[in-house]
């Protein structure tokens, strides 16, 4: 335990992530909610958080619009207080301490540069106010400017920048500090998609260059699931899920984050049999999906998730051995997509699965809308989603991309 | 021949304007000019004879009344600044979603007669009205205490006549600033003085700038608060000009008195400008 200093006492940040406070989470939020507004007319934006972001981490917050992230971030940044929770830098209690005395630092979502001022002293404007010498910030600004790539730009104005420009003069504002963490506020959204690859794979090398602990929030899942280390994906105001990027993807602990993470199929089904380790639930008559038998009792009715691309469609009258889940259905629509082929299968409860099949094998056996074929995958690729509370809450545009 | 119609578009729509200013402004101004150099009286008429002496008669003359009209612009501009400003940040930063009642009540007074405003002053402020008489009742105030007939009583009716004209553009001005920039101020260690000084205080210049300008212009030529709160020795240029040429029939004086204030006005205001309307000034005060 490393008992920090509160207030603006900076710079070391990074280096005590490294060394001692290794078992000190760089922020901590404890039971922390958030009501707007007073009474009657009071939104809970944030039910309950709970998280331990470790120092140096890329962690993401990740949900759809309204679900409490930015207001999240905001009260880590300082701008919100907290309704009720606690909020820790390295172990200190943030809440009631003002923005400018915090020792994080924020990446607005549209910047927020100053524009009466150039690049040079917008990157400055904090080593300034934290009074430190004119000929060490100039060096730190032009150490920035190089990490940031826009040496040479110092004497512009933000107006006079692109929009990947401005994005890079907003980085360096923040990093140049050296925070104890950065945070993030969607920075990427207002750049078109090419940009924003770039920037994607930008933010990932200053992370790894300057070694701060980002916290980044976004309602893009590729953008989240390509740049954390760890995230959480938040719904109305509450953390649905809390893993590594595999393990959102693969185990999805809710229906909420198995839909609004990638393509996910839903299925529905009773508890027929425990066998062993496994449990047999049966969506309908000759039909199986094995899942893991943890929590799990006969009789009880599941829903479970499986993803489109670990879906083998069996065409041509074959029939799936060993092994595997298996459910039956009707070819509805085939949609060729060069390296692979989505299918969707009509099942008989009018629920459909969608399949994505990679276009390796020659399309001998390929099958045709109208065909009645078998899909089957292995045990481990499919999940009973934990509990069935958030069965009212669907993500909306959910099953997009 | 379409594009050379859309071309045109522009002047058309100037034009009533443009021939407005024209007729209105340009061609009185020359008259006036014109006016200035002529000699005569208004049994005989006037004559054209380039009499420039006029212009150092009304300056030696009046030249009193002429600073002092420049002083009390200065004090009614800094003071309804002073006030403006708190107050168009009151309304700009915190007044949410009644931001349009507090304008409306600004502008309130607006919708009573200026003299009837100013009389009210006079009412207000008279050596024995509301606040007067009771205060010298209790022996809190002399007997022969005024306010009335001073230069606190003209600079009072004039900040208080034209305080909305500083109010509007500072509010325009704040209100225009992205909330984001004060967060980001705040974010990266400027506390709530240091998060004004360099942040909203230079965004917000170009509406000091406007307000100073559309104050400090009229109350320099300003009469009505002289004549009504004033006494003799408050007179300002605007009652110069009034008397010499409602009274004394001296058309030729008081029109090169008028020349002489506004050539002063527009050589401050260019200096002025000069000194705080440049973005480069702006950024140097914003910096450092």
């Amino acid at each position: 335990m490393t008992v920090t200093e509160g207030g603006v006492s900076v710079a070391d940040g990074a280096v005590a992530a490294d060394s001692s406070a290794q078992d000190v989470a760089a922020i901590e939020l404890v039971d922390v909610a958030k009501d707007f507004g007073g009474g009657a007319d009071s939104v809970q934006a944030v039910r309950q958080v709970d998280v331990a972001i470790r120092p140096g981490e890329f962690f993401s917050l990740l949900g759809p619009s309204g679900c409490g992230k930015t207001t999240t971030l905001r009260m880590i940044a300082g701008f919100e207080e907290p309704t009720r929770g606690r909020i820790l830098l390295y172990g200190d209690d943030m809440v009631g301490v003002p923005p400018y005395r915090r020792d994080v630092n924020m990446v607005f979502q549209s910047y927020a540069l100053f524009p009466h001022l150039s690049v040079y002293d917008n990157i400055a404007f904090g080593l300034q106010r934290k009074k430190l010498g004119k000929s060490e910030i100039a060096w730190k600004v032009q150490q920035m400017l190089e990490i940031v790539r826009l040496e040479g730009k110092e004497r512009r104005r933000p107006a006079e920048l692109s929009g990947g420009q401005q994005q890079r003069v907003a980085l360096a504002r923040a990093l140049v500090n050296q925070p104890r963490a950065l945070l993030l506020d969607e920075p990427l959204a207002a750049l078109d998609l090419k940009l924003r690859q770039t920037m994607q794979v930008e933010l990932k090398r200053i992370q790894r260059e300057v070694g701060i602990t980002f916290i980044f929030v976004t309602h893009d899942q590729n953008e989240a699931l390509t740049l954390s280390d760890r995230l959480i994906v938040m719904n109305e105001g509450l953390v649905e899920q809390l893993g590594t990027p595999h393990e959102i993807y693969e185990q999805p602990a809710t229906k909420f984050v198995a839909g609004f993470i990638g393509t996910s199929n839903v299925l529905q089904g009773v508890v027929d049999r425990i066998v062993g380790a496994r449990a047999v639930v049966v969506p309908a008559d000759g039909e199986q999906v094995l899942v893991p038998a943890t929590g799990l009792r006969a009789g009880q009715q599941v829903e479970l998730t499986v993803r489109p691309e670990k879906v083998v469609i069996h065409a041509g009258g074959e029939v799936p051995a060993g092994e595997r889940s298996a459910v039956r259905g009707t070819v509805t629509d085939v949609t060729y997509l060069g390296t692979s082929t989505t299918y969707t299968v009509s099942r008989g409860d009018e629920s459909e699965l969608v399949v994505f099949q990679q276009n390796a094998s020659s399309p001998t056996a390929a099958a045709r809308p109208g065909d009645i074929v078998w899909l089957s995958w292995l045990p481990e690729h499919s999940y009973v989603f934990a509990s069935a509370s958030h069965d009212s809450r669907s993500p909306d545009t959910a099953a997009a991309s | 021949m379409r594009s050379l119609r859309s071309r045109l578009a522009p002047y058309w729509l100037a034009l009533p304007g443009g021939m407005w200013l024209a007729i209105f402004f340009v061609v009185p101004m020359f008259f006036m000019l014109s006016l200035s150099l002529q000699t005569g009286d208004t049994l005989n008429g006037y004559q054209q004879t380039f009499h420039w002496s006029t212009y150092s008669d009304v300056l030696s003359g009046y030249h009193v009344q002429f600073v002092r009209s420049i002083i009390y612009a200065v004090i009614v501009t800094s003071l309804a600044l002073l006030i403006s400003y708190p107050m168009a940040y009151w309304i700009a930063f915190r007044a949410g979603r009644h931001k349009s009642t507090f304008l409306f009540l600004i502008l309130l007074p607006f919708f009573v007669s200026f003299v009837i405003r100013t009389l009210s002053w006079q009412f207000i402020l008279a050596d024995n009205g509301i606040v007067m008489g009771p205060l010298k009742d209790l022996h809190l105030l002399p007997q022969d205490f005024h306010v009335l007939a001073t230069s606190f009583a003209v600079i009072c009716g004039l900040t208080y006549n034209f305080l909305p004209f500083m109010v509007l553009p500072l509010y325009v001005s704040l209100e225009r600033i992205d909330h984001r920039l004060v967060e980001a101020a705040h974010d990266l260690y400027a506390g709530r003085f240091a998060a004004f000084r360099r942040v909203v205080l230079p965004l917000s210049l170009p509406g000091v700038f406007a307000g100073v300008l559309i104050t400090f212009v009229p109350v320099a030529s300003d009469y009505v608060n002289a004549t009504i709160l004033g006494g003799t020795h408050t007179t300002m240029i605007g009652n110069i000009v009034q008397t010499l040429y409602l009274t004394n029939n001296d058309y030729p004086a008081a029109s090169a008195l008028s020349f002489t204030l506004m050539g002063a006005l527009l050589l401050g205001i260019f200096a002025y400008a000069r000194a705080l309307g440049t973005e480069d000034v702006m950024q140097t005060a914003a910096a450092r």
